[in-house]
């Protein structure tokens, strides 16, 4: 007896009618929680710690250029706040790519997905950019207890928004060769949680290490 | 709840257009955080800053947790999927506001009631 062709779904349903690829990841972001809590909490022990400088808000006497110097405060918050702002919006260009992807409009796939994966590099290229700007002004990673929870706790997520990237583009890339049909969707959704996530991530950091005084 | 209507919950997400209020909100609640800090800092004026340096904290942590909330729910698609998903997510974050509180209370709290306040340069 023959059976009209079903089309192949992408979905592995289990018991809890969840796609298990889907409860994998909600269990490792559950996981990575209490990584990032504890990165978290030794920040807020060691903040104000420090017995040198450079510091984040505050001038400070810091050994730059092999002599003890004044220095000024470290942060830069425009330029993070436009940082956290295109992390925000890559959030909301995933959705949208997301929403192609289901409703199987290839072009609004394409688009949004690029926009998330050029807003993650910006991201990434604005970290990269930081994290050199402080250590020309004499913040390494051992200088003192601020760069050291500092660098751990914002390179941690860093890492996090780079591998985001490399799964979203290696995605992208198989939405220009036409392979996300909406029956692979899932693929994108699951993607698009981890990206979410590392979102979810920095609304916690940003205020907690950069506004916090 | 059985398979099919699970599934079927998995899948009506939200529209574009909520995902874009959504998304104004997270920004403009990011603009008034970093107005805040402005304020607190005495950035938009010395005569500001009396009024913004006490509520500093309490707004960062209200709006901060409002912007995760609005981000787990709805870009998460946790209000829409299946409980299961929700309890994944929430128990793994109570431990882990417990982690961050008992470690603020071992290594801070402790070290100044024990007599050992740490060397304090500045922020």
């Amino acid at each position: 007896m023959s059976h009209p062709a079903a089309p192949v779904i992408d979905h592995h349903y289990t018991t809890t009618g969840i796609d298990n690829k889907k409860i994998a990841l909600w269990s490792l972001i559950g996981s990575e929680c209490l990584f990032f809590a504890s990165l978290i909490s030794m920040y807020l022990v060691y903040r104000g710690r420090s017995l040198v400088g450079p510091l984040p808000h505050s001038e400070s006497r810091c050994m730059l250029h092999g002599q003890m110097q004044q220095c000024e405060p470290i942060f830069e918050i425009p330029l993070v706040t436009l940082g956290t702002a295109v992390l925000l919006f890559s959030s909301f260009f995933v959705v949208m790519a997301l929403y192609g992807a289901q409703k199987g409009k290839p072009g609004m796939l394409k688009l949004w997905l690029s926009l998330t994966v050029l807003c993650g590099l910006f991201f990434v290229g604005m970290q990269v950019y930081e994290f050199n700007h402080f250590f020309h002004k004499g913040l390494g990673y051992s200088t003192n207890l601020f760069g050291s929870t500092f660098y751990t706790l914002t390179g941690f997520h860093g890492t996090h928004v780079t591998v985001g990237v490399i799964w979203l583009g290696t995605l992208l890339i198989r939405a220009f060769r036409g392979k996300i049909p909406p029956e692979k969707a899932i693929n994108l959704e699951i993607a698009a949680l981890y990206w979410h996530f590392v979102d979810v991530v920095w609304i916690v950091i940003f205020p907690t290490v950069y506004l916090l005084r | 709840m059985d398979t099919h209507s699970s599934a079927h919950a998995e899948h009506s997400h939200p529209t574009p257009g909520l995902y874009l209020k959504i998304a104004v909100v997270l920004f403009v609640l990011t603009a008034l955080e970093v107005l805040t800090f402005e304020g607190g800092r005495g950035g938009l004026g010395p005569a500001l800053q009396p009024v913004f340096e006490p509520i500093v904290v309490l707004i960062l942590v209200v709006f901060s947790g409002a912007k995760f909330i609005l981000v787990a729910m709805f870009y998460m698609h946790l209000k829409q999927d299946g409980a299961l998903l929700s309890n994944l997510f929430i128990w793994p974050l109570v431990i882990a506001a417990g982690v961050i509180a008992a470690l603020i209370v071992l290594l801070s709290y402790w070290r100044v009631v024990g007599g050992m306040p740490a060397p304090e340069l500045g922020s």
